[in-house]
């Protein structure tokens, strides 16, 4: 099993490559909700069903290249331990849900660089999602759409002329797609920006949330803004409006960040050093305290002030901090206090690294 | 007014409860509703999931008495996955494909609130399933081009699109023959 892989590193292979605007997108994503025509949603399912759809899937392309020699992983969730699920939920590769239905059947196929993972009976019976770096919806949707026809080959999809692609919640009907693009807007929340443009890109149809998905509480300035509306609409035009959105966004948080450093540079300056401190020196660290700094500092290499980290930096030690992680590290459950202890050493460590 | 069950806090909710035909008046306060199951609370906090939900009750402008009458007259039921609309209304998802053609006749209102006025998909089509349906929708946009080049008067263009459409139109003429066959 070669599991580990994805369970011991932080950081996803696909993260390393710099996509467009990466100062402010950390990466974009598509997620295609499909369902076989013939079987009931997992909703209600019985396990057989379930379990039949998860045994297809594993025989038809667990062991299938798509393209290039990309190869996947079939991982079944009864398979591996709570800890390693929660990895793999804080890596974004599978959603807390799919953790929970593990005795039903719930599995996932995950790509060797992790850019493609798809969630076998989930809600639907397959949630396709793909990553880049950067700025690139487009080509992360023609990515889903050469793997969705991929897997066409062999499935017959749950398909409707005027209603799209069907799916368990009606929220996704149509396209079955959520596009979503994860933003790094120090700037924009420190001068309270953000919360006065929310209200008008929720009239677009889209949505603005933490990184953990719906109800999440964003951290370390770190924001997803996706496409609510999925019947109607081409993907490409959904594609098309979250795009212009995004890039109007990161306009405007690139002037942000420029006024601050006008204005109050030496503030600024103030507070991304003592961010920076107080990650290398701490020893019992918070989770949101340790988020608001990594912020803080990856705008300090944004900005050009911190010059010996790399940007990287704030996208592995948001995972590796989370609690998943650090027990999985640890390899023992660990009481909230125990956390924040390794959570700090974890940090100090990291940034050695960095210097070396 | 003191809470009748603690005797401490002030009491927030009154009601009266009628149990076999015996009026009485409860006066208490949020906790103790709670503790001794006065009032339900959901477990979870209120969710986008509650918020949709709602919206699918989109029946309530009827009067109740009328409801209850069309309610047991005939309730939609799925013949595959035999959930029926108030499953559906109460869940807020979908059993199967099969419950989409079943509540077919109710569903646009539901689409239109969550999809912002849509009920029809534009967008990707599996390859197999569409068969001519892909060509057909090409079509669809090839025409709606014609159209606005001859509002503009770019005549040279149009004849090109027009070409276009006839070849479309005889490969899908084509297809559908050899299906039928």
């Amino acid at each position: 099993m070669t599991l580990s892989h994805f369970i011991d590193e932080a950081i996803s292979p696909w993260m390393r490559d710099q996509g467009p605007d990466s100062d402010i997108v950390l990466s974009s994503r598509i997620r295609l909700a499909r369902n076989f025509s013939e079987a009931t949603f997992p909703l209600i399912a019985d396990k057989e069903e379930l379990e039949h759809i998860k045994t297809f899937m594993k025989d038809e392309f667990a062991d299938g290249t798509f393209q290039d020699n990309v190869n996947f992983e079939f991982i079944p969730m009864q398979d591996i331990s709570s800890v390693e699920q929660r990895v793999l939920i804080e890596k974004h590769l599978i959603s807390p849900l799919l953790a929970k239905k593990s005795a039903q059947g719930a599995a996932a196929m995950i790509s060797q660089s992790e850019k493609i993972s798809v969630m076998i009976n989930e809600e639907d019976h397959v949630r396709i999602q793909l990553y880049f770096p950067g700025l690139q919806l487009s080509k992360a949707l023609e990515k889903a759409f050469e793997f969705d026809d991929w897997l066409e080959e062999k499935i017959n999809y749950a398909f409707d002329e005027s209603r799209g692609y069907l799916t368990s919640c009606p929220t996704n009907v149509g396209t079955g797609m959520r596009a979503s693009v994860m933003m790094h807007l120090p700037a924009l929340t420190m001068t309270k920006q953000l919360t006065r443009m929310v209200p008008a890109i929720n009239q677009l149809g889209l949505v603005v949330r933490g990184i953990y998905g719906e109800g999440s509480e964003t951290i370390g300035n770190l924001f997803q803004i996706s496409n609510q509306i999925t019947l109607g609409r081409t993907e490409e035009d959904i594609i098309e409006d979250l795009q212009s959105v995004v890039h109007q966004l990161i306009e405007h948080e690139r002037q942000a960040r420029k006024r601050l450093m006008e204005r109050s540079g030496t503030k600024l300056e103030d507070r991304i050093y003592r961010s920076l401190g107080t990650l290398e020196y701490s020893r019992i660290i918070e989770s949101k305290e340790a988020a608001r700094c990594l912020s803080n500092v990856r705008l300090g290499i944004d900005l050009g002030i911190i010059k010996h980290i790399s940007r990287n930096i704030l996208n592995e030690l948001m995972v590796l901090t989370q609690p998943g992680f650090l027990q999985h590290y640890a390899k023992k459950t660990l009481k909230a206090n125990e956390r924040d202890i390794l959570r700090a050493s974890l940090i100090r460590e990291r940034l050695q690294l960095e210097k070396k | 007014m003191e809470c009748q069950e603690c005797h401490k806090r002030p009491a927030t909710l009154h009601f009266t409860q009628v149990i076999n035909g015996n009026k009485t008046e409860v006066h208490v306060c949020e906790v103790c509703a709670k503790e001794k199951g006065y009032m339900s609370f959901p477990d979870e906090a209120y969710t986008l999931h509650n918020l949709i939900t709602g919206l699918f009750d989109f029946d309530s402008s009827i009067n109740p008495q009328k409801k209850a009458h069309l309610k047991q007259s005939k309730e939609l039921q799925c013949p595959k996955c035999e959930m029926t609309f108030s499953d559906f209304k109460r869940l807020g998802k979908f059993g199967c494909a099969e419950c989409y053609n079943t509540f077919s006749s109710k569903l646009d209102p539901v689409f239109r609130r969550v999809h912002s006025g849509n009920t029809l998909h534009h967008g990707k089509i599996p390859k197999r399933k569409g068969g001519h349906l892909h060509l057909k929708k090409e079509l669809d946009s090839l025409r709606i081009e014609l159209q606005s080049l001859i509002k503009n008067e770019e005549f040279e263009k149009a004849a090109t699109i027009r070409d276009q459409i006839k070849d479309l139109e005889q490969t899908i003429k084509n297809k559908e023959e050899g299906e039928a066959e």
